[in-house]
């Protein structure tokens, strides 16, 4: 499934391998910001938010670009099938690339007002640092299965992002316990529950990323599942 | 091959193909070919040229009987008759199956004649019942505002366009049960061929059809079913809306996405 035999117009060929390689960098794009957002946060080093805010715009211009790709090819080569559901996914996996963009943008503003108001007095830094190299790890793992057309890969991320959710929810619990024995920790409890919420939502578009390579691999929509109906 | 379930969707075969094969002498054209074509759809059969889609065609009204040489075996079924078997009356059947083929074809007569002369052969009707007829046919083939006032001049004198127009309604003219189209657009200009595929899909409201052609952006835009043919045989047959978003077989896939060299 992985390798297509080429098309009998080379130039389809190329511009088909040009919006893949588009969105991968775009990928490590988005991926290097929430690095560096969760970092910033880690450490207290807010000189590089700025750096990540700027970053957002390239993102934003990789989005415009790549879905103006994806237009011309269909408007040029009318695809079908494989080409149709590639061309198609990979329309919707840059708007959710873009929206991880956004959130990054998140996480360094929020890390740069609990810095700026010189206190980090709750320890809950390693949490959140663990569940962002989680939902690092998932956007990693959904570009490659989108690299690779790696269905099986797809299915992983969907798993991991309930280990994120429930990770967040801990989160949520713990900061309000801190909130309610000591209301001066509130400003601060909020940016990380801001923050730990875009990095939860990060794990949801590196999910919704993961189901669109199992459209384009499989045929198959595995979006929003009947739900069982209990006995 | 899967078959397509037939109760669900509340399909009715109006041509059931049953162990078909196709010989033009000694060579074989069509391997053992199994389908059926239903009613009031469009089925269109897509394929490299010379896998045999033109060949079936044919063979749906017995084209072949007019060349030597040429043999069909299996059945080929319609409402119950095998039309195959020899006794099987082919004027009658061309009248139930009508054909337009790929070069506009009018024949060297006025607009008129060229609709009335087939019905004539099947039929005997009033002047003004055959008025009614000439009027009917070309309304369903989307020409009488264009012809209304010159039903005299020639059939020949219309743009290629027009002139195909003119074979459906002769085709429709003498109210078959299916029309066969063998790359209808195919010598026509983009909006010429927009006002077929229109056409197309007005009639399968009353007619079913079965379109050959090279054109896969055209099968998938007018088509219910599509027939993906290779070598003489029928590789996969099954929805147009499944056929060009997830093929089943590997073949239709590098055939439909221009990756077959």
């Amino acid at each position: 499934m992985n390798e297509y035999t080429q098309h009998v117009t080379k130039a389809f060929d190329q511009e088909l391998s040009n919006l893949r390689t588009h969105v991968l960098e775009m990928g490590g794009l988005v991926e290097a910001q929430i690095r560096a957002a969760t970092t910033a946060y880690a450490t207290g080093d807010i000189a590089v938010v700025a750096e990540i805010v700027d970053a957002d715009t390239r993102v934003n211009d990789f989005e415009i670009v790549i879905d103006d790709e994806c237009a011309q090819v269909v408007a040029k080569r009318q695809p079908t099938a494989f080409d149709l559901r590639l061309v198609m996914g990979v329309s919707k996996i840059v708007t959710d690339l873009e929206r991880v963009g956004d959130e990054a943008k998140k996480i360094a503003k929020g890390a740069r007002r609990i810095h700026q108001r010189g206190q980090m007095p709750l320890p809950r830094a390693a949490d959140v640092r663990h569940v962002s190299s989680v939902t690092v790890a998932m956007l990693r793992q959904a570009l490659d299965a989108f690299a690779r057309l790696d269905a099986e890969a797809s299915h992983e991320v969907i798993r991991a992002d309930e280990e994120v959710d429930i990770a967040f929810k801990a989160i949520l619990r713990q900061l309000i316990t801190f909130m309610m024995e000591d209301p001066r920790t509130i400003s601060t409890a909020m940016d990380i529950i801001w923050i730990a919420r875009a990095i939860e939502r990060i794990g949801d578009h590196a999910k919704n990323i993961a189901e669109h390579v199992i459209k384009i691999v499989e045929g198959r929509d595995i979006r929003h599942p009947p739900k069982e109906k209990k006995a | 091959m899967m078959p397509v379930e037939h109760s669900v969707q509340n399909l009715v075969p109006e041509i059931s193909i049953r162990h078909l094969n196709f010989y033009y002498g000694n060579a074989i054209a069509l391997k053992n070919i199994n389908l059926d074509i239903f009613k009031g759809k469009v089925t269109a059969f897509i394929g490299p040229s010379g896998c045999g889609k033109s060949t079936l065609l044919r063979a749906i009204n017995r084209m072949y009987d007019l060349y030597p040489g040429q043999r069909a075996e299996g059945e080929l079924l319609i409402d119950g008759q095998n039309i195959l078997a020899g006794g099987v009356d082919t004027i009658a059947l061309r009248a139930k199956v009508g054909m337009v083929f790929q070069k506009p074809t009018p024949f060297p007569m006025s607009i008129y004649d060229n609709i009335a002369f087939g019905v004539k052969m099947h039929e005997k009707l009033s002047r003004t019942q055959m008025d009614d007829r000439v009027e009917w046919a070309l309304t369903k083939a989307a020409l009488w505002g264009e012809v209304k006032d010159k039903l005299k001049s020639p059939g020949t004198g219309l743009s290629g366009g027009q002139q195909q127009r003119l074979c459906i309604a002769r085709g429709v003219a003498v109210k078959p049960h299916v029309l066969l189209l063998d790359e209808p657009t195919s010598a026509l200009d983009p909006i010429s061929t927009m006002r077929i595929e229109e056409l197309i899909h007005e009639l399968k409201t009353e007619f079913t059809i079965a379109i050959v052609t090279h054109n896969m952006q055209q099968a998938a835009r007018v088509s219910d079913f599509t027939a993906y043919m290779y070598l003489g045989e029928l590789v996969e047959f099954g929805r147009t809306d499944d056929v060009f978003i997830k093929p089943r077989d590997k073949r239709t896939e590098d055939y439909i996405t221009g990756r077959m060299g």
